[in-house]
């Protein structure tokens, strides 16, 4: 492996070029075209994008947890600081490799959107978390035992010492969504990605279970990617946003420039799409038309089929370069690529 | 009331189960709905919330007799007739069906893969026999026009097309039996946010026109807003408030409703969210708590919520609640969004 670098600045996670493609029998779809993005430590980069923009696939990579038939692009680089101070390379490592097993919760945790499939039946709540516990940390049964108690107390489930023995089903949604937090945090991650880990959750369950993540956030000290297509959750949560679409960034900002100054055409739109509280009663201001098929992406800016603001002979021939509005909001669009020019 | 197109009363569903025993059998109930009673005028869109397991879902499919109602009467008032739904027999009840129609959550699974798309939206108007030959084309055509598909898509599979696609041939499958009443379960939940906005237009659009009246059903509070001329919100099987819209989001009277309010993500990152912690979790409804029912929960509790079960009273006009304390409590609405600065 190449000689270990330093990471910029105090970044947990470099991610650039990214590239990922599906073999599929229709083709090879290309569902993350070439994206950059970085997570900085302690703070929360939230990602945001329709079905099929890509948002999963760029993150689940980060822990190699893609289908076999997925190719990681041989220039796609995802370099993240491990524990020790070491910077790995992640896409180096073969997908079976002890490495690679060890960060695999130990380093990165992953919560995913249905607490229904993500727990097995047939093991208690109580053995699922120590067995992650066991698998990363150097204890012993018992101490393992107190962890997983002291974690599912931490995450506000009632009882926890008899909540331990009991199985998934016994469970209602909210405790199984904050079980697996638990199970994720036991192992005390460096870096924690949520994906969707609000969607099917009741609002009052969801506005809980946002603030824990905040809560053990400040304590914990951990770096979270949050994916969602809630533009509501993701101000609440995220520190810098990120707006994929296509398998493309078309623009990041922090969260402030995302929602109070959106440049890209396609941020715009959806944030007016959002059925709003004094709008009861207006028309929507909808996108027309329908997300493209990963088969037949546009070549060009893959939001021009659907942009109003779309130059033909400019916007369908290439992907437009990044233009740095201010220090911490870039936009991938030909509206601004001229003005700079 | 003459503009009143449905009527509830009392409404009751309760599933039995069988718990069993070492002796004997007893057979306990599970009561998803428990005494519902609300009208829908004609050409309104009825909002209802509430959190899974609330019985919502039950309410609407109740209406339509798709599931059969333990108790109560639901009335429906068409051409100045007025007719008990909970009384007509089965023959009947087929022919009434046509007056209303049922939109699903699910664009991937309600569409059955191996029907055309005009196969999909004529079923209604065949299996009720309502038209033949080449008028069952000239009414899919209609109905599909109206939901802005391509009529070159007729003849295709649903396997072909996107979400908010589907969700147009279900809308479509359901207006082609022209019916009054369509109850929307859910309907825009799996959509993307663009195509959830496109689609919610377009129902708007055809009450419009045609004067449809919709029962609402959704989880997501500032969708079922828009959409909904007055609200109900529903927990373990009741209606703890019902109230025009903006009343209800703005000036809520009921804990439980505060407390939904309060919880609805904000998408200015500079408001600070807020949301009323619910201790708890919603109680089991095979044994819903004596008194009222959210008294578990509420952080407003008095003994007597304890005891004595709050009525459905009209507080305001038009705006009823079912709770002891709705007049002293001062409870929080909605936060009022800052002016739109997007741009």
């Amino acid at each position: 492996m190449a000689k270990t670098k330093e990471m910029t600045n105090n970044n947990l996670l470099e991610v650039k070029d990214l590239k990922i493609s599906f073999k599929t029998d229709e083709g090879i779809i290309t569902a993350v075209d070439g994206i950059k993005f970085s997570v900085k430590r302690g703070q929360t980069l939230g990602i945001v994008g329709e079905s099929g923009s890509g948002k999963s696939v760029s993150t689940w990579s980060i822990m190699r947890l893609l289908p076999k038939n997925s190719i990681i692009d041989k220039k796609s680089s995802i370099k993240f600081q491990q524990k020790s101070g070491k910077v790995v390379e992640i896409t180096k490592f073969k997908s079976n490799s002890r490495e690679l097993r060890e960060i695999r919760g130990g380093e990165v945790a992953l919560i995913f959107q249905e607490p229904m499939s993500s727990f097995s039946p047939v093991y208690t709540i109580g053995n699922q978390i120590m067995e992650a516990v066991l698998q990363h940390r150097d204890v012993t049964k018992e101490e393992a035992q107190e962890i997983a108690i002291d974690m599912l107390d931490r995450v506000g489930i009632s009882n926890p010492a008899q909540r331990f023995k009991q199985y998934p089903f016994e469970l209602s949604g909210g405790m199984r969504q904050r079980a697996m937090i638990a199970v994720a945090l036991s192992m005390n991650p460096s870096l924690l990605i949520a994906d969707e880990p609000t969607t099917s959750l009741d609002v009052t369950i969801q506005a809980q279970i946002l603030e824990l993540m905040n809560e053990l956030q400040e304590e914990l000290g951990m770096s979270i990617i949050f994916i969602t297509h809630n533009l509501g959750v993701i101000a609440q949560v995220a520190d810098e946003i990120e707006v994929m679409y296509l398998g493309k960034i078309l623009e990041r900002g922090t969260t402030n420039d995302i929602i109070h100054e959106p440049q890209h055409p396609y941020t715009q739109a959806l944030l007016k799409a959002i059925p709003r509280l004094d709008t009861i009663g207006e028309r929507l201001t909808a996108i027309s038309g329908d997300i493209p098929s990963p088969l037949s992406r546009p070549i060009g800016c893959p939001f021009y089929t659907r942009c109003e603001k779309v130059m033909p002979g400019i916007c369908d021939v290439k992907m437009p370069e990044p233009t740095q509005l201010s220090d911490t909001h870039t936009v991938y669009c030909f509206l601004y690529e001229e003005k700079n020019v | 009331m003459s503009d009143t197109l449905l009527e509830i009363k009392d409404l009751k569903v309760y599933f039995p189960i069988r718990r069993k025993n070492l002796f004997s059998g007893v057979t306990q109930y599970v009561k998803a709905v428990d005494g519902v009673s609300f009208h829908i005028e004609k050409g309104e869109t009825l909002g209802l919330v509430g959190e899974s397991g609330s019985g919502k879902t039950t309410v609407g499919r109740s209406i339509l007799r798709a599931i059969e109602p333990t108790a109560g009467k639901v009335t429906f008032n068409v051409d100045g007739e007025t007719i008990d739904l909970s009384t007509l027999l089965d023959k009947e009840l087929r022919v009434f069906r046509k007056n209303m129609q049922l939109i699903f959550q699910d664009p991937y699974s309600s569409l059955n893969p191996r029907m055309t798309v005009r196969d999909i939206i004529a079923e209604p108007i065949v299996a009720q026999k309502l038209a033949k030959g080449d008028e069952v084309d000239e009414r899919v055509r209609e109905a599909a026009a109206l939901c802005k598909l391509n009529l070159e898509f007729l003849r295709r599979f649903p396997h072909a097309f996107s979400g908010g696609q589907r969700q147009r041939i279900g809308i479509a499958r359901a207006l082609v039996s022209r019916p009054q009443f369509i109850v929307c379960d859910e309907s825009v939940s799996a959509l993307d946010v663009s195509i959830q906005a496109e689609i919610l237009n377009l129902l708007m659009d055809l009450q419009k026109e045609f004067g449809f009246t919709f029962l609402f059903i959704a989880h997501d509070l500032s969708v079922v807003a828009h959409i909904s001329k007055r609200v109900a919100v529903m927990y373990l099987g009741q209606l703890v408030e019902l109230a025009p819209t903006e009343d209800l989001f703005y000036t809520p009277k009921h804990p439980y409703t505060e407390a939904l309010m309060s919880a609805i993500p904000e998408v200015d990152p500079n408001q600070e969210m807020n949301p009323v912690n619910l201790s708890g979790e919603i109680p089991s409804p095979i044994n819903p708590p004596s008194g009222c029912r959210f008294h578990t929960r509420c952080p407003y509790v008095q003994d007597i919520c304890k005891t004595d079960e709050p009525k459905w009273e009209e507080i305001e006009e038009k705006h009823f609640v079912t709770c002891h304390f709705a007049n002293t409590l001062t409870l929080k609405g909605a936060k009022m969004p800052p002016s739109v600065d997007a741009a």
